[in-house]
């Protein structure tokens, strides 16, 4: 029998407010356990929340990014259950009225596009964390993340395969980045998702018995763990069995999905709208002025960049992979205007040391990179000695000028200096000389290598193609 | 008379007149409260040492030339409204050792106004009741009859207000529990407008009735309460910005020009015959005044205490799933899991009306009932607020009993939770409504209990409603008589 996949992703993006989305405490990552909180956070008797209206305005963002509808009014709901990292035994989120609905995002997979529906983006506070202790049977409660802003976007049950569900994932992810609202850091948790998975028999309509995948913290991992329960799922399907509804925990180092531990109870969380709480009104004035600020999203820049620059759609697609990583072209683009060969650098040189994620770490400013290639380009320096100099850049974020000189790595173009090594290498080597004249022409690789050697790569190559041809006939 | 029986308002002349100093004003209160104290039980917490310092201190500032709205007068304040310096138990052994870390709004705001806070008073634990019985330490007793209730659940309020143990008290009102007990001990207690006070600090009940309110020894010492402890506060989302007037200037002599509304419903089955005639006999005090009558209908009145139980205890089931064992309060330490230490706490920490409420609660909130309790309470709830519009249009205040019977004692209804939800039947609907109430002494039935007549009026109408009280004070003759007590 076929199947087919079907998948929905449960996406929490952790907003870069400075802070907290209920009150005024810090949401940096990394301070010492319970120092970043108050009474507010801390869930003290006599309490009251103060929504962040940052909060609002980011999810108007990723609303409109997504081409979500949004709810002029909406309003926060209590997600009712008891955890030590819930000081007030309830969730403050958003239920039967979330900020935004029947939103869209498009994605490519193996060259096919198609849309994966958002059923709905939703504003919550986010939980504290247990800390177990490595030695004693103890566990600690650190309520520094409590009440940091988190947007929840449930997808539509769209998704058809573990490749859709990576590149729904990717695209996602360089959204909130491009619009500058999440950090996108997956170990750090502050971009989290949770898959739903299940098969049926293509060609029927209704869903098959899902289960839930958690513990997924890199995108190749969520690939990996939709991929492993799909295998799982089919077999027991294929064996005549039947898939229990219940939530798995991704294994990275085993490899495989493992029932979460412990008997899940099944939550009531009795919802209901929260008192404490007024309904949150975004206005169409409100919505335009975000829409005014909204930086150009991912999908429109990397149609730009095919149109005004003339780059193939592959170098487009990479390019935009991440807002940095587009700036970054951008930005040496204003140096070096050869958008294609500005493109092949960074797409074999630079990717190499520094994936479109991690651009901003990259020590070489973008205008250095810019002044390497003009160097190349205008023939100071070989194309070779590019690499080699780039290598250098990386390493110690010097200046390319800098470098070609203190090395002395300037391209040797002297036609007067070159010819007296070039007669000097056929003589040394006669034999070769011979092949060449006997026809054997593809023998000028080697006297150019020779002479490579002798000016420690400096010749400019294509003069030394012409001289030996020159001297040898 | 004695200077810890004056109203609030005479003190704060003979202090600014340099008649009395604070401290002589605190000292008598303290005695007082020594000589009364075993008697009446109002007070979970006394801080001698402190009032007697901040007396000091409001004195030395008088000196200086400054001044405050309650510069130097001894208050107390209901248990529920979180202190930096005292202990804030809601009446329940969950909070027996609990000191916030922080200041609730109208505390703040009565200590910029130099208030002396003398302590703290009782309550239904988490204000949970009708007779402040259902407090964990203590019973406060009426003052006007030994072995009575004060009602509640701001019971410990009214008892020391009445019993001259402070000048006046804040109390907090979900359904009734400023104006019930204020009516059960002959003082006067407002609840304002839904939004009119912070409840930053107030520890929650129900979210979207309670309202911290003054009660006090007469209506002008209410406006007075009022100036201080009304306004915006950017820590209550609920708290509206709305300009705060001076309540005192509301406390105009004359009716004349005002309409009031007789809602025939308030006036129903169970309503004690001598409850009914001293209020009866308040309308027509009124109307004396100048004021016109016309008969009013509030057609969804019936529904007022099944939507009220279903609303009030949903939203307490949340409020209190905080106490959890967790971070503060009470723990069962013999516990070995954490479902265990959770079950226990609570079961344990929890007096049996609260757990009552959060199992009802809990239950109406339930997959498979929200609909059918939660949310038809919701939209019950709608057209109660729509028969007031209705009614106010009409009229400019509404008048009722505050409760339909005088205090009873101590133990009476407290095996009878229906009976006793069913005694807030007259005051519940301005909760649900968000609008101002406010309960005035109007008369003493036969065997000299305390009968207050209620009074409600459309949001932010609290100016009608003082000076409505003040022209029926002013007639009834019933402030200024005391209790006997030792």
């Amino acid at each position: 029998m076929e199947f087919e996949t079907v998948i929905g992703l449960e996406i929490h993006a952790q907003m870069k407010t400075r802070s907290k989305i209920f009150c005024g405490c810090s949401t940096e990552f990394g301070a010492p356990p319970n120092t970043h909180t108050c009474p507010v956070c801390l869930g003290m008797p006599g309490v009251l929340p103060v929504l962040n209206r940052k909060v609002v305005e980011f999810a108007i963002k990723l609303a409109l990014a997504t081409e979500s509808t949004i709810n002029l009014e909406n309003r926060f709901a209590r997600k009712n259950y008891f955890y030590p990292d819930l000081p007030k035994g309830y969730q403050i989120s958003q239920y039967e009225l979330p900020i935004a609905e029947h939103g869209r995002i498009g994605i490519e997979v193996d060259g096919e596009q198609k849309y994966i529906g958002i059923t709905r983006i939703h504003m919550e506070e986010d939980a504290g964390k247990l800390v177990h202790d490595d030695v004693e049977p103890v566990s600690y409660v650190d309520l520094n993340r409590t009440g940091t802003p988190l947007l929840e976007i449930v997808s539509e049950p769209d998704i058809r395969s573990p490749a859709e569900a990576a590149a729904y994932l990717r695209k996602l992810h360089a959204i909130v980045r491009y619009l500058d609202i999440c950090d996108g850091n997956m170990q750090e948790g502050s971009f989290r998702c949770d898959a739903n998975i299940s098969l049926r028999p293509r060609g029927q309509e209704e869903f098959g018995i899902r289960t839930e995948l958690k513990n997924m913290n890199s995108f190749r991992n969520v690939q990996l763990a939709l991929e492993y329960e799909e295998r799982r799922q089919r077999d027991i399907l294929l064996d005549g069995g039947q898939v229990v509804q219940q939530t798995m925990l991704w294994n990275p180092d085993k490899g495989r999905t493992e029932p979460m531990r412990g008997k899940e109870e099944a939550h009531d969380y009795r919802y209901f709208p929260d008192p404490d709480l007024v309904p949150v009104e975004v206005d169409e004035a409100w919505i335009e002025a975000v829409r005014r600020d909204l930086p150009e999203l991912p999908d429109i820049r990397r149609q730009r960049f095919m149109t005004e620059l003339g780059l193939p759609e592959y170098d487009a697609t990479i390019l935009t992979a991440s807002r940095e990583l587009a700036d970054f072209f951008e930005a040496a683009l204003a140096g070096f205007a050869n958008a294609k060969k500005l493109s092949n650098f960074i797409g074999t040189e630079l990717l190499r040391e520094y994936g479109p994620e991690r651009i901003t770490e990259c020590p070489v400013a973008p205008a250095q990179l810019a002044r390497l290639l003009a160097m190349a380009d205008e023939g100071t320096i070989s194309g070779k000695i590019a690499k080699t100099v780039f290598v250098e850049m990386l390493a110690s974020g010097t200046d390319p000028d800098v470098i070609v000189k203190e090395k002395g790595l300037v391209q040797m173009s002297d036609e007067g200096e070159l010819v007296a090594l070039v007669r000097e290498i056929i003589e040394a080597n006669p034999a070769q000389a011979q092949q060449y004249r006997d026809g054997k022409t593809k023998v000028i690789g080697f006297f150019v290598g020779q002479l490579m050697k002798k000016t420690r790569g400096q010749a400019n190559p294509q003069l030394a193609n012409r001289l030996f041809q020159q001297e040898l006939s | 008379m004695e200077i810890y029986s004056l109203t609030l308002t005479q003190a704060r002349e003979k202090l600014a007149r340099g008649e009395i100093t604070s401290l002589q004003l605190t000292e008598a209160v303290l005695f007082r409260i020594n000589q009364v104290e075993d008697r009446i039980r109002a007070y979970l917490h006394l801080d001698r040492e402190g009032a007697l310092a901040r007396a000091e201190e409001a004195d030395r500032l008088r000196e200086q030339g400054r001044a405050g709205d309650l510069l130097g007068i001894p208050l107390s304040v209901k248990d529920v409204l979180c202190t930096r310096t005292m202990p804030t138990t809601c009446g329940s052994r969950m909070l027996e050792n609990f000191t916030p870390p922080y200041d609730a709004t109208v505390i703040e705001r009565l200590n910029q106004a130099g208030a002396v806070i003398l302590g703290k008073v009782a309550m239904d634990e988490f204000a949970m009741g009708s007779t402040s019985e259902n407090c964990a330490f203590q019973v406060p007793v009426n003052p006007w009859k030994e072995g009575y209730v004060t009602g509640g659940s701001s019971g410990g309020s009214a008892a020391a207000v009445a019993a001259d143990e402070c000048f006046a008290s804040l109390g907090s009102d979900t359904g009734g529990s400023i104006r019930q007990p204020a009516s059960l001990c002959g003082i006067v207690g407002m609840k304002p407008t839904y939004g009119r006070v912070s409840r930053y600090g107030l520890v929650a009940f129900a979210s979207s009735l309670d309202q911290v309110g003054p009660m006090t020894r007469d209506v002008a010492d209410c406006a007075l309460m009022m100036n201080v402890i009304a306004g915006y506060d950017h820590r209550d989302s609920t708290s509206i910005n709305r300009e705060v007037p001076d309540y005192t200037r509301a406390l105009v002599d004359g009716m004349e020009g005002i309409r009031i509304g007789i809602p025939a419903e308030y006036f129903g089955d169970g309503l004690d015959p001598e409850v009914e005639r001293s209020v009866r006999r308040g309308i027509d005090m009124l109307r004396e005044a100048g004021a016109e009558i016309v008969e009013v209908s509030l057609p969804h009145t019936r529904y007022c205490v099944a939507v009220y139980y279903l609303i009030a205890p949903a939203e307490a089931s949340s409020n209190l799933a905080r106490y959890d064992g967790v971070r503060y309060g009470f723990r069962d330490q013999d516990a070995r899991t954490l479902i265990d230490m959770y079950r226990a706490s609570r079961s344990r920490g929890f007096g049996d009306e609260v757990k009552r409420r959060i199992l009802i609660g809990t239950y109406a909130l339930s997959a498979g009932y929200y609909d059918a309790y939660y949310k038809k309470a919701s939209q019950v709830r709608t057209l109660i607020t729509d028969d007031f519009r209705q009614a106010f249009a009409r009229c400019d205040l509404l008048v009722s009993p505050v409760c339909p019977t005088p205090a009873w004692k101590i133990g009476e209804k407290s095996d009878d939770p229906l009976a006793m939800y069913l005694s807030d039947i007259l005051t519940i609907s301005a909760n649900l409504a968000g609008i101002p109430a406010i309960s005035v002494p109007c008369g003493f039935s036969s065997d000299g209990l305390p009968i207050g007549m209620q009074m409600q009026a459309a949001h932010f109408n609290e100016e009608v409603l003082l000076r409505a009280a003040h022209n029926l004070e002013q007639r009834a003759g019933v402030v200024g008589t005391k209790p006997e007590l030792a």
